[in-house]
């Protein structure tokens, strides 16, 4: 059956307590820790941060924390400006990207971090997305022709330039995909929100010329139709795209073929 | 879904699978036409019901045995079954994880389905054709 209570490995125990000195604004932020190393059960570490001392977003405080309270903390960053996807995780029971999510926007009380869920756990807050990737190789997210290739660079027509709006700014950071609870149960052969959006990406897209062999590859009750519209992954966006439609879409398309 | 260091295999190995089964979109497209049959013939079922309150026997027996109710019956018998093993048969694949019980559920449920509607078929026919 699907999983749902935590393996006895799993069950989170409560963790230490840093309070801070002095502060102006204190916050807390409650943070999950796990280490592969030490054979203990993930727990809950709760961080008090001075918010007068602190930039105005998630990461910031993270950093923070690591800087100045706890440089143990892992966790994945890097353009820390909401275009790289590194700093994914679950902020207050939303996966989000820390860095573009501003600390006086969480509802009040203890801010809540996790990693991205239902996946395996690497350490703390990083997430390891090695099969996510993996399907994203899977639906070989390149232009595929058939003719020649030209001279110069393939055109494209404005407004068929503009049916790629609202999916070549996904960024892959996998919050709509560990969103849905249908990736959840089934991710080993779902491909997920993400890479269904990236794999329309390519279907719609007007330069390339196996259309045909992408449907044929998610025509499949699995690879793609777990989907159920649960719509997660479109509330949870960062970036707000809705991958639901993208995925209705390649349905769409392929009951077109049929008749 | 798990990564195992044992396991050598690249994961796109992994992620790839079995491949596409190349089906699929019978099954979603059958959904959705029988669920909107279904609103029709639903509507149609309870109205009739509804006309049929505090009706005696005689009276429902007449309703059955008039050639468009039998015929709207049987159709709302069918597609519902129809409907609710497509509708199962996801529900199972969602979450029986075990395959020997994923198995014999989803075969389960196709003969129940199966001798349901013909049940279902058989007792109009009976009433309509009064034998």
């Amino acid at each position: 059956m699907a999983e749902f209570s935590l393996p006895k490995n799993s069950k989170i125990q409560p963790g230490r307590h840093w309070p801070a000195k002095d502060a102006k604004r204190p916050r807390t932020f409650r943070i999950y820790r796990w280490s592969p190393d030490d054979g203990e059960n993930p727990r809950i570490d709760s961080y008090e941060v001075d918010l007068a001392a602190c930039g105005p977003m998630v990461l910031d405080a993270l950093l923070k924390i690591k800087n100045e309270i706890d440089p143990t903390l892992t966790l994945r960053r890097s353009c820390r400006e909401g275009i790289c996807g590194s700093c994914a995780m679950n902020i207050d029971g939303t996966n989000t990207l820390a860095c573009i999510c501003a600390i006086d926007k969480v509802a009040s009380g203890d801010v809540k971090i996790y990693p991205l869920p239902h996946m395996p756990v690497v350490k703390d807050l990083v997430p390891d997305l090695t099969h996510f990737y993996a399907q994203f190789a899977s639906i070989k997210p390149w232009l595929r022709t058939q003719s020649a290739a030209p001279d110069k660079e393939r055109l494209q027509s404005p407004e068929d330039r503009k049916k790629l709006d609202g999916l070549y700014e996904c960024i892959l950071c996998a919050c709509c995909s560990t969103s849905c609870p249908s990736y959840w149960w089934n991710g080993d052969k779902y491909l997920g929100p993400a890479i269904l959006l990236q794999a329309y990406r390519w279907i719609v897209d007007s330069r390339d010329e196996d259309t045909g062999a992408r449907l044929d590859d998610l025509e499949d009750p699995f690879k793609l139709y777990r989907c159920h519209t649960i719509m997660n992954c479109a509330r949870t966006c960062p970036k707000g795209l809705n991958p639901a439609k993208a995925i209705a879409e390649i349905k769409k398309l392929i009951v077109e073929r049929r008749s | 879904m798990s990564t195992n260091a044992k396991d050598l295999r690249n994961p796109l190995k992994r992620a790839r699978g079995l491949g596409s089964a190349q089906s699929g979109v019978g099954h979603w497209w059958t959904q959705r036409v029988t669920a909107a049959a279904l609103v029709l013939l639903g509507l149609w079922f309870v109205a009739t019901v509804l006309s049929l309150l505090h009706a005696d026997f005689a009276t429902a027996k007449a309703m059955v045995t008039k050639p468009w109710n039998a015929l709207l019956l049987i159709l709302f018998v069918v597609t519902m079954f129809w409907h609710a093993v497509l509708g199962l048969q996801v529900v199972i694949e969602d979450y029986v994880h075990t395959r020997w019980k994923e198995v014999v559920l989803l075969v389960a449920i196709k003969f129940l389905a199966v001798l349901g509607a013909l049940a279902g078929v058989l007792a109009v026919l009976r009433i309509a054709l009064g034998v």
